[in-house]
């Protein structure tokens, strides 16, 4: 239909990461590399495109410029559309003067022109900061079935890990009954993904009278949530049991990219039915050499690799050279590892180079106190020097 | 492109299919599979694209599904344009032209399109040699000397064989071409051509218009040799790395010497990256247990088993145990458990069960056909 679109998903990307450190200092965390040819963004873009949803409002402020170049008119996701397709939607000037996006529902309230411009009956929200394969049309048909103005997904999870969440308390219809930011008690083990339906006529109104109350929090887990509860709309969670992985942090980075190895953990990329798409790089085949040990990895295209690589995810255009050992670790796009350089339990970002004999971080197995052992993190665009040491735990965002 | 001319490129991807006629039996020369994620015609439409040619024409003639496929709109090598760009030019006969049997035919065939190019030049290129090259320093010399026809060559050592598939030119000491010599029964190092020209539109508008009235239809035959007196022909020599495929043994060598990084790095220039169509494949993976030693590995492989000295295409799977030598694996293709294949050419989707062993030798590697299951 040339004058309606049935739903519209708006994609939060303008999140710092600050607790990815030197990997966010100068691009937002949707766009830092993930599973050794993609950037986290294109698990949600490609999810939308793969629900059949396509048309993405891409939200951006911090650091928008490697994202806005990623995304450029959406054709790696197929979201190149004569009417539709992806937009990216930084914060923007009016006659009222200009502001910044003052939280999700603000970002919300400040492109509702957008939306509505597509006339959708319903909106997805989504967010840049978690690797899962989701259908959400299967949502979507939850959410009519049960003729719900909000449909929030959850994921059952430990009771134990209850209280990192915002939590949802639901009857035995799935209506969600009260809802917990971090709770120290949890009364439930449903944690929001931080994935919403909504109907676009209420949340519209909801987001119009959030701006209008100088009191209130410019934010859906703060404000829209429970305003909606407050008022007695139905509100029901929708349970998602397949994979799903915040990677805030550089340890869940880590281990999400790990993941990726794991053929017990199921997410898998190889799923012609469920394809990821990315922004591909135009690199030759990858070579491994003669005296190359590769086992246990995913190496992307554009590589060339004459060292050891062990349980380790290699990003495209990424040299490995011979006598080099890179185990439990993430290499991103192009970096050099140099001569009889080790790299372990190490995250090494984009464009860097580790000079021949250096030591990036160690096995945990040495430490007798695990808290002094962490991931060793080298950032974009870094040079480490011959024989330098990266200590486990350590974050490098200089030259060393 | 640089001298502010506008160039049309023209490319033949029929031509030579006879020389590697089990690759081409479902396909053209130019859509056969190439190191690992590239069809031949990728190097030719790139060195335009590269050398900032925005108006490509595709002659094709037959067996051109996989052709047009691969090609699309002529997005990945930048050529989907609003003006210009990529246009396929499958063979249409009317009453007054069939099938074509040459260049001169299929050019004369196509020359409604070529009327409304407003392109100064033309340059055409078949898909038999692989090549990095950046046609602008060839159009300047063809502009400053003059010349009628330039005909890019490069030197290059023959054997009786591959002599039998190549046109040998005589140059003399001013760069002129005076003698051509078509598959002669010659060999040592030679002037090749590598079937690659620059002519002005206008020129060959008359070249093709002459060439209906008196019949003839062969460019190579009629013009480069029956006319190199007559007409001022000159080479240009390419001193790039290039391979140009003559035979089912030497598509194979030309695969092989990629594994050498010297190769690899002449061929795959940073500045002049080779185009492909997008396959959204995932990266390689490599088991607990796998052995890759000297090979070229492309997105979407997932290795179980031993390979060494080969080259496996975007989404090739090997098996536990299995072995795999000396080898071209194509897209899609399988090989399974406990297999030991070497010296084997696998066309795409080739499923090799458990167990097998296929030996084939450097000099005579086994060609397994498109869509195979062993």
């Amino acid at each position: 239909m040339y004058t309606k679109k049935e739903c519209v998903a708006m994609l939060l990307a303008g999140g710092q990461g600050s607790r990815l450190y030197a990997l966010t200092r100068d691009m937002a965390k949707p766009a830092v590399p993930f599973g050794g040819k993609y950037r986290i963004i294109d698990f949600p873009l490609s999810n939308c495109v793969n629900s059949g949803i396509d048309t993405v409002g891409v939200l951006t402020q911090y650091q928008p410029l490697v994202l806005n170049d990623y995304i450029g008119n959406g054709q790696p996701w197929d979201l190149d559309k004569q009417y539709g397709g992806a937009h990216c939607l930084p914060p923007y000037q009016t006659a009222l003067g200009a502001e910044w996006y003052k939280g999700t529902a603000n970002a919300i309230y400040q492109n509702i022109a957008f939306v509505d411009s597509y006339n959708p009956e319903y909106v997805v929200m989504l967010s840049g900061d978690h690797i899962y394969k989701m259908d959400y049309n299967a949502m979507l048909q939850f959410h009519k079935e049960k003729n719900a103005v909000a449909t929030i997904a959850v994921q059952d999870v430990a009771l134990e890990e209850a209280s990192r969440f915002g939590i949802m308390i639901t009857d035995e219809d799935s209506n969600i009954i009260d809802f917990e930011e971090k709770p120290k008690n949890p009364r439930s083990t449903f944690a929001s993904m931080g994935i919403y339906i909504f109907t676009w006529s209420k949340l519209r109104q909801y987001l119009i009278d959030n701006e209008n109350n100088p009191d209130e929090d410019k934010d859906f887990g703060k404000a829209i949530i429970p305003n909606m509860l407050a008022a007695g709309e139905k509100m029901v969670a929708y349970t998602f049991d397949g994979y799903w992985k915040d990677v805030g942090t550089l340890d869940s980075l880590w281990e999400a990219n790990m993941d990726l190895l794991n053929p017990n953990i199921p997410i898998d990329l190889y799923d012609p039915d469920w394809k990821m798409y990315s922004r591909n790089p135009v690199l030759p085949p990858q070579y491994i050499g003669n005296e190359a040990q590769v086992e246990d990895s995913m190496i992307a295209e554009g590589c060339c690799i004459d060292g050891k690589i062990d349980f380790s995810v290699i990003y495209e255009g990424v040299t490995v050279e011979e006598g080099a050992t890179v185990t439990d670790s993430i290499i991103m796009p192009g970096s050099v590892i140099k001569k009889g350089a080790v790299v372990e339990y190490a995250i090494v970002g984009e464009n860097s180079v580790v000079g021949s004999g250096a030591h990036i971080g160690a096995r945990p197995e040495g430490f007798d106190n695990r808290d002094d052992w962490g991931i060793a993190v080298v950032g974009h665009r870094i040079n480490i020097s011959d024989n330098a040491v990266v200590a486990p735990k350590q974050i490098i965002s200089e030259d060393m | 492109m640089s001298l502010n001319k506008k160039v049309l490129g023209i490319i033949f991807a029929n031509m030579h299919e006879n020389t590697v006629s089990e690759l081409t039996r479902e396909r053209t020369m130019g859509s056969v599979m190439f190191g690992g994620r590239y069809r031949l015609i990728d190097f030719t439409l790139s060195n335009m694209s590269n050398s900032g040619i925005d108006e490509v024409g595709v002659i094709t003639k037959s067996n051109y599904q996989s052709l047009l496929d691969h090609l699309g709109s002529g997005r990945e090598w930048d050529l989907a344009r609003k003006n210009s760009g990529l246009h396929l030019l499958p063979p249409f006969s009317n009453t007054s032209n069939g099938m074509y049997r040459g260049r001169l035919e299929a050019l004369y065939g196509i020359w409604d399109f070529m009327k409304v190019s407003d392109a100064d030049y033309v340059i055409m290129s078949d898909c038999d040699v692989v090549a990095t090259m950046d046609y602008n320093p060839a159009l300047e010399q063809h502009i400053a000397t003059g010349a009628d026809i330039t005909v890019i060559y490069a030197q290059e050592k023959l054997t009786l064989e591959s002599a039998a598939h190549s046109t040998v030119l005589g140059i003399d000491t001013e760069g002129r071409v005076n003698n051509v010599y078509i598959r002669p029964a010659i060999s040592g190092e030679c002037d090749i051509s590598l079937n690659q020209y620059i002519l002005s539109k206008e020129f060959l508008k008359n070249l093709v218009a002459d060439a209906k009235a008196k019949g003839v239809y062969s460019f190579e035959e009629s013009i480069l040799q029956g006319k190199c007196r007559e007409f001022k022909i000159m080479g240009y020599k390419h001193e790039g790395y290039f391979s140009k495929i003559t035979s089912i043994k030497s598509y194979y060598d030309a695969n092989m010497v990629l594994l050498n990084s010297d190769n690899r790095n002449r061929l795959f220039p940073e500045s002049a990256p080779v185009y492909t169509k997008i396959k959204d494949n995932p990266p390689a993976k490599f088991a607990i247990g796998a052995k890759v030693k000297n090979s070229l590995i492309a997105d979407g492989c997932i290795i179980e088993g031993t390979v060494e000295n080969s080259i496996l295409f975007r989404g090739a799977k090997v098996g536990k145990g299995s072995v795999v030598k000396d080898s071209i694996i194509m897209q899609d293709s399988v090989i399974g458990k406990n297999c030991h294949v070497s010296c084997i050419i696998t066309d795409k989707i080739v499923n090799i069960s458990d167990q097998k062993i296929l030996t084939g030798s450097a000099n005579y590697p086994i060609y397994i056909g498109k869509g195979a299951q062993i």
